[in-house]
């Protein structure tokens, strides 16, 4: 029978180290909206998703009560707007609309982000995606709730340099758009490189064509209980490190687990996966930094960031896996800098660069992720730091993301604030070298050979 | 059989444990096992308890269990459903 130091073990997680189900995240096919009428397409889109997650919110409420877990967010995820609109939307204006209706219905139904407003797009355009991807700026200056998400690239396809190029300047406008609350339309917008179908956090996540019509994906969490965990090693051998973040990592997945079958009885909606990210908010003690640092670093960015960012990320994933038979979406480490006490007070600290945050993407799940650049920064170097990152998903067969904040009006030194879980975040300084002779060039980079891997 | 964990942690105090037994008496639960210990004057103290008679939603024993802590003994009691537990110890 379970006793007196396992349970308070657990509360100690809960209650001291911020452990926490980060997201119930509930995908919805579209597909069966789909009408040639906008107006029939809108009210058919706004159906689906109100009969189907009307319970989600109060559902997670109750689980969380029951076992005393936290369960931080409640979201939704659409199949990608682009193929859901493609029949009934003509002008950016019309993939606005829905766009509009959607954050109605997340409000309506009271979750806290919906995903999908997204395109597919690793290969090429089609005349719906581009007006999707033109439609960005203005549908994430006009809603609050919706997520918008592009993949541009993929190991299979190679990288679609077009609409990388195009995505440099839809970041720039969506930011200038959003110039008078500090650019906050780019926190919810994410470039791809291999973007899963079934991930659960924001700003990424979208109901993939190959899912079911519905699905329960889960996001757990819990730097603050990795950190904890290591606080008791110090000094010891890798083997002891790898050993004690394997077995948190198992422990905080279990919690996700079982949430997950819970949420998955009570709403009559298939369970999907577990995604066992360490996932930081702003919040004391909630830091992927922080675990690095307890590592032996004095802060992120420092020589060997990399290597042990590459042990903790790979620790985690074996201890999850053990917990769960089901894990999928982005599973690893999040390095989201404004999100992330520990990665802003190494920013600060002149510890971290824009450089180093790429070294560690090569091996982290994710990317660039939260990083606010200077405002004058060029549709162009926007371009050029996307496609860096999805050269290193591309050749590497991982998901890699970028979502940078060119904050207009604002330059190395300022620093801005987000509010809530996006944090705040110092301006940090970019190459200011030119890449737009590169950009400008059309077509794809192709997809990359699978042997001779140097 | 459906269990559910206390815990009860605060100051000590005189009538604790008589004060949680009497809410669960009146309630029809059934305690199964009792540990306590205090530790330098902190109360701390778990309780295994069956809750498959229960009559009334779960959260509102949750919600009268808290209340009772707070407002009549001084301390804080939790009550979690106990598989949260066998699942993060227990493989």
């Amino acid at each position: 029978m379970i006793n007196i130091s396992e349970v308070s073990e657990t509360n100690m997680m809960i209650e001291k180290e911020n452990l926490d189900v980060r997201t119930i995240t509930m995908g919805i096919s579209l597909l069966d909206c789909i009408d040639t009428d906008l107006a029939r397409l809108k009210k058919n889109i706004y159906e689906k998703i109100y009969e189907s997650a009307k319970d989600l919110v109060k559902t997670g409420n109750d689980i969380s009560g029951e076992y005393g877990i936290p369960i931080v967010n409640k979201r939704i995820s659409v199949t990608p707007i682009s193929l859901v609109g493609a029949s009934a939307c003509h002008y950016t204006s019309d993939y606005v609309e829905i766009a509009r209706i959607l954050d109605k219905a997340a409000r309506d139904v009271g979750v806290n982000f919906l995903g999908g407003y997204s395109a597919l797009v690793s290969k090429g355009m089609t005349p719906s995606d581009k007006l999707l991807i033109e439609s960005i700026p203005d549908a994430l200056a006009c809603t609050e709730l919706v997520c918008s998400s592009v993949n541009v690239g993929s190991t299979r396809t190679g990288i679609d340099m077009d609409a990388v190029r195009l995505m440099g300047r839809i970041v720039r406008r969506t930011a200038e758009k959003t110039a008078d609350r500090d650019s906050l339309g780019c926190a919810k917008l994410v470039v791809f490189c291999n973007a899963p179908d079934d991930n659960p956090f924001m700003a990424g996540a979208f109901h993939g064509v190959t899912e079911a019509d519905r699905i329960l994906n889960i996001g757990v969490s819990g730097p603050g209980v990795v950190k904890k965990a290591l606080e008791s090693v110090h000094g010891s051998s890798f083997e002891v490190l790898c050993e004690t973040v394997k077995k948190t990592a198992f422990k905080v997945t279990r919690v996700g687990q079982l949430v997950a079958r819970e949420a998955s009885e009570r709403l009559h909606v298939p369970f999907g996966i577990i995604d066992l990210s360490l996932a930081p908010t702003p919040a004391i003690g909630d830091s992927v930094a922080d675990i690095l640092c307890e590592m032996g670093l004095e802060h992120a960015g420092a020589p060997g960031t990399t290597a042990a960012l590459a042990l903790l990320n790979d620790q985690v994933k074996k201890g999850g896996v053990m917990a769960s038979s089901y894990v999928g979406g982005l599973s690893g480490a999040f390095i989201p800098v404004s999100e992330d006490q520990g990665m802003i007070d190494a920013v600060t600290a002149g510890a971290l660069t824009l450089e180093k945050l790429e070294a560690m993407t090569c091996v982290c799940s994710v990317g660039l992720d939260m990083i606010a650049v200077p405002g004058r920064t060029s549709a162009a170097t926007i371009s050029g730091i996307i496609a860096d990152e999805m050269a290193i998903g591309m050749i590497n067969g991982k998901t890699t993301a970028v979502r940078l904040i060119p904050v207009i009006g604002k330059d190395v030194g300022d620093t801005v604030e987000f509010g809530g879980l996006l944090g705040h975040a110092p301006v940090m300084p970019v190459n200011p070298f030119s890449c737009e002779e590169f950009i400008t060039r059309k077509g794809r980079i192709p997809a990359p050979i699978h042997s001779f891997k140097n | 059989m459906e269990r559910a964990i206390i815990t009860v942690v605060g100051k000590d105090t005189i009538g604790i444990i008589a004060g949680v037994c009497n809410y669960l008496a009146d309630n029809r639960i059934n305690i199964l096992d009792i540990s306590q210990t205090i530790v330098s004057g902190y109360f701390n103290m778990m309780m295994i308890v069956d809750i498959t008679t229960l009559e009334k939603p779960f959260g509102v024993l949750s919600d009268e269990l808290a209340a009772l802590g707070q407002e009549k003994i001084g301390v804080q009691i939790k009550i979690q459903k106990e598989e949260i537990f066998n699942l993060m110890h227990r493989i």
